[in-house]
């Protein structure tokens, strides 16, 4: 029951999301028959299975915005703006219904119905007669609150029930009560009349109902006659059996379920009978080949449906996010063991088990894949949400703005969708409030009256880069700094890029905006977005030109589970570098180090690349060996060499947290267990530069 | 005289560090390990002697004896690791904590368990729940949760904060 409710809740806000698309794209073409019809659909298979699954106020709210787009559907309302806000905020308060389960505000709802119901063709006095009658009748449609089941009751009554009093016609009367029902009386077991002890009862019913109500409720019915009766309640259909294809039982079987026929009979009177086609040619009313044909199209069909059959299966079936979860927990596990096992494998001589320790290693690459690909979900139904938002808030604030997304289609983990998604509202509002100006203005500067903010996804190797573009007013460089150095985030003489000065904004403490709006500027600025984006191991860039727009790119990992890593070791210990952000591996010799009297650059290739020492910075005392590796990262758009004793190469680092006890240790992202069992740590090459 | 919260026999698992005994609630107990090697984690404050590997989790390791002020645990062939459920930030988190040695599970009634002195310990008095006394000696019956509050991992004795000069160097240069 619970179970089913819940289904029709995450059916009722798939089905809000898809609304609130068509809303907006009908508001583009009004006449879009197609949108109107989803619009409609939507709305009514809201009603239907509310009312089924027992939210008879969402039922009954969403019944007058569906009479409306009955209305738009016929032809007889148009399509307009103001019909459109009338619809979403119904479907805000279709939401909030089934959010808190009927706490929502009932004057808006109210208020809702009012101008809805004034939209509505006012000539018509039956029409409008209806509207006023349909709500009651909606209420009259029983509250189905189970699965529509058929079943099969045979009432045996012991001979003395009517010496308790008991009538059984008023028992089948309550059942016929409770749904469609066919009652067969049995009365072969009727003695003659000189036998008969006409207080005694020998009939017994077989009734077959069909009810919402479950066999608890049909049992009720019997409740005070149990003892007295015999009883059986069998469920001859459950409500769930595909209908296309599947024909309902035969009589035989039928009979034979019921035990009044055994299967032996059963298969003898059907041998002595013809089939059908060979009775028909015998008669000689049809010719051979023509039965033979018709026989050819029935396989055929049946083949199809079957064919049908296993397509529905396999579209999509919906699993809860726990349980995906879990899987890839065990996955991770599973890599862990993996590793161990190919390790070993790779000092035994034994060639058997290197064989063996290899194919699981393919088995298990292919099995993380697979339950990483079953954790993605495409970015697109996010940016969609967006565009209610840009909407709403551009009408709000009397600017003109269109949202346009590309790249909707790009797949990312789901925890990431989900962590992405504040940052993203962050970033639009601050484009909307403080990017895009109002249409005069720009009008004055040249352009055109309607801004636009563009949402892009992309992946770029291991990562998704999603930027956020507006064509406003741009960041003025010059005024991030004067803040800045106000606020005393840099000092007055600080030599920084144009770059550099505008991505200060995502420096905690600095928020642009002079007055507080109602939709930023309150002080929670950019560098909570930062966070949260870095907290998802991605990173955050913005790139302006005054007068020209703002673009924010986010760049952000596929999957936070598991990355691929580069495993080098210093002192002893191991650590793991993000795989993906390592530009190439070169060597340090200690003689050539000494020559540089401490100054901490390389000359690659002709350019200068600074580095870091780990050993330094982690304080490790185990001597450096002769030869020393720098790997060179890319970090923030610069190359930073780390110097590391050994690398030991590629890695699948399956990232365990370090837990509460560790919060502190900022530059360090995690730990991944190696496969002999030591724990490795997982640098976070960002972070070590800002400390 | 028995001490607030403490109305029911109890058993408490004892330990030794640097030659006197310690007790915690035995439902705080996980399991007991023998040491293993222990992996630092950078820039933490020395008593967080880093996370080992428990059976494919990564659980942080604490040096009690350096938390309390003495010398840090020398590897012996008695050296444990204690694996414990402590609530930090409202959450439940597993913890090893390093003893010289694990000694036995002991019942503990009320009135064998006295409120701890206000001087005469080693250590903070908030770290202790009470004093058990078994024949003519104290068992100091530590509160875990406390010691591991979220405020004591931060670390008063942080490390210094080792300034980065590979960069400072590069940046005047760049």
């Amino acid at each position: 029951m619970d179970v089913q409710r819940q289904a029709f809740k995450e059916e009722a806000y798939e089905l809000l999301a898809e609304l609130e698309t068509s809303l907006l794209e009908l508001e583009e073409t009004p006449d879009d028959m197609e949108q109107i019809g989803r619009v409609f659909r939507a709305m009514h298979t809201i009603k239907g299975s509310g009312a089924m699954f027992g939210f008879e106020d969402i039922a009954d709210f969403t019944h007058n915005v569906e009479t409306v787009f009955d209305q738009v559907r016929g032809g007889s309302i148009r399509v307009t703006r103001e019909l459109v806000n009338l619809t979403l905020s119904a479907r805000d308060h279709i939401k909030d219904l089934l959010d808190e389960g009927g706490g929502a505000d009932e004057i808006k709802a109210n208020g809702i119905i009012v101008s809805l119901r004034n939209l509505l063709v006012q000539d018509d006095a039956d029409e409008e007669a209806e509207a006023e009658a349909l709500p009651e009748i909606v209420h009259a449609e029983p509250a189905v609150p189970g699965p529509v089941v058929t079943c099969r009751i045979r009432f045996r009554p012991a001979p003395d029930i009517f010496a308790s009093g008991t009538n059984p016609l008023l028992l089948l009367n309550e059942l016929r009560e409770m749904g469609e029902c066919s009652v067969t009386a049995h009365t072969e077991d009727i003695p003659p009349l000189k036998d008969l002890d006409p207080e005694a009862c020998y009939i017994f019913w077989d009734i077959i109902l069909t009810t919402s109500h479950g066999t608890n409720a049909i049992k009720d019915v019997f409740i005070f006659v149990l003892d007295d009766c015999e009883l059986t309640i069998d469920i001859v259909d459950d409500g769930e059996r595909v209908v296309d294809g599947a024909h309902p039982d035969r009589l035989g079987e039928i009979l034979v379920r019921r035990g009044d026929l055994s299967d032996k009979h059963l298969q003898k009177a059907l041998e002595s009978q013809d089939r059908l086609g060979e009775i028909l040619i015998k008669e000689k009313t049809a010719s051979r080949a023509a039965v033979v044909s018709a026989l050819a199209e029935q396989e055929q069909v049946k083949k199809r449906i079957a064919q049908r059959k296993e397509t529905a299966v396999s579209t999509s079936i919906r699993v809860p996010a726990d349980k995906l979860d879990q899987l890839v927990d065990l996955v991770g596990e599973l890599v862990t063991v993996q590793a161990r096992l190919s390790e070993k494998a790779a000092t035994e001589t034994d060639a058997d088990l290197v064989a063996i320790a290899e194919e699981v290693e393919m088995l298990t690459g292919g099995l993380r894949d697979n339950a990483m690909s079953i954790r993605m979900l495409q970015i697109g139904t996010t940016f969609s949400n967006f565009k209610r938002l840009v909407r709403d808030l551009s009408g709000e604030l009397g600017k003109k703005i269109e949202l346009t997304t590309t790249g909707g289609d790009t797949e990312l983990d789901k925890t990431v969708i989900e962590r992405l998604k504040d940052p993203l509202v962050h970033i639009i509002r601050n484009s909307i409030d403080h990017g895009i100006e109002s249409p005069d203005v720009r009008k004055a500067a040249g352009k055109p009256e309607t801004g636009t903010i563009h949402l892009k996804a992309q992946h770029s190797g291991a990562n998704v880069l999603i930027e956020i573009s507006d064509n406003g007013k741009g960041i003025d460089a010059e005024v991030i700094r004067q803040k800045a150095t106000e606020k005393g985030i840099i000092p007055i003489d600080a030599d920084l890029s144009e770059r550099e000065v505008l991505n200060l904004i995502f420096s905690p403490g600095f928020s642009t905006a002079s007055k507080v709006t109602d939709l930023s500027g309150r002080g929670v600025g950019m560098d909570v977005v930062k966070n949260s984006i870095e907290a998802l191991r991605g990173s955050i860039e913005l790139v302006s030109r005054k007068g020209e727009g703002t673009t924010i790119t986010l760049k952000l990992p596929l999957t936070l589970a598991i990355i691929d890593g580069l495993l080098v070791t210093i002192g002893g210990d191991y650590f793991v570098l993000p795989l993906a952000s390592v530009d190439e591996c070169v060597e340090l010799p200690r003689n050539r180090d000494e020559k540089r009297n401490g100054r901490n650059i390389l000359n690659v290739r002709g350019e200068i690349v600074p580095f870091i020492r780990l050993r330094k910075e982690y304080g490790i005392q185990v001597d450096r060996p002769e030869l020393e590796h720098v790997v060179i990262m890319e970090t923030n758009g610069k190359r930073v060499g780390f110097v590391v004793d050994h690398v030991i190469g590629g890695h699948q680092t399956v990232i365990k947290n370090l837990g509460s006890a560790f919060k502190k240790a900022r530059d360090i992202s995690g730990a991944t267990i190696l496969g002999d069992g030591t724990v490795a740590l997982i640098i976070d090459v960002n972070k070590i530069l800002d400390f | 005289m028995a001490i607030e919260g403490i109305t029911e026999t109890g058993q408490y698992l004892t330990f030794m560090l640097d030659e006197e005994t310690y007790a915690i609630d035995i439902r705080q107990v996980r399991e007991v390990l023998d040491f293993t090697e222990v992996t630092r984690v950078p820039r933490m404050p020395e008593f967080m002697r880093g996370v080992i590997n428990l059976r494919g989790g990564v659980v942080p390791v604490v040096d009690l004896r350096l938390k309390f002020g003495m010398a840090a645990t020398e590897k012996t062939v008695d050296t444990c690791i204690i694996i414990m459920e402590v609530i930090i930030d409202g959450n439940t988190a597993l913890l090893g904590a390093l003893a010289d040695s694990v000694q036995e599970v002991l019942d503990l009634e009320p009135d064998q368990i006295e409120p701890a002195p206000k001087i005469g310990t080693r250590l903070r008095t908030d770290f202790i729940r009470g004093m058990g006394k078994k024949n003519e000696d104290f068992i100091i019956l530590l509160d875990i949760d406390r010691v591991f509050s979220a405020e004591e991992l931060e670390g008063v004795q942080e490390t210094e904060r080792q300034p980065a000069p590979g960069l400072e160097t590069s940046e005047t240069l760049l």
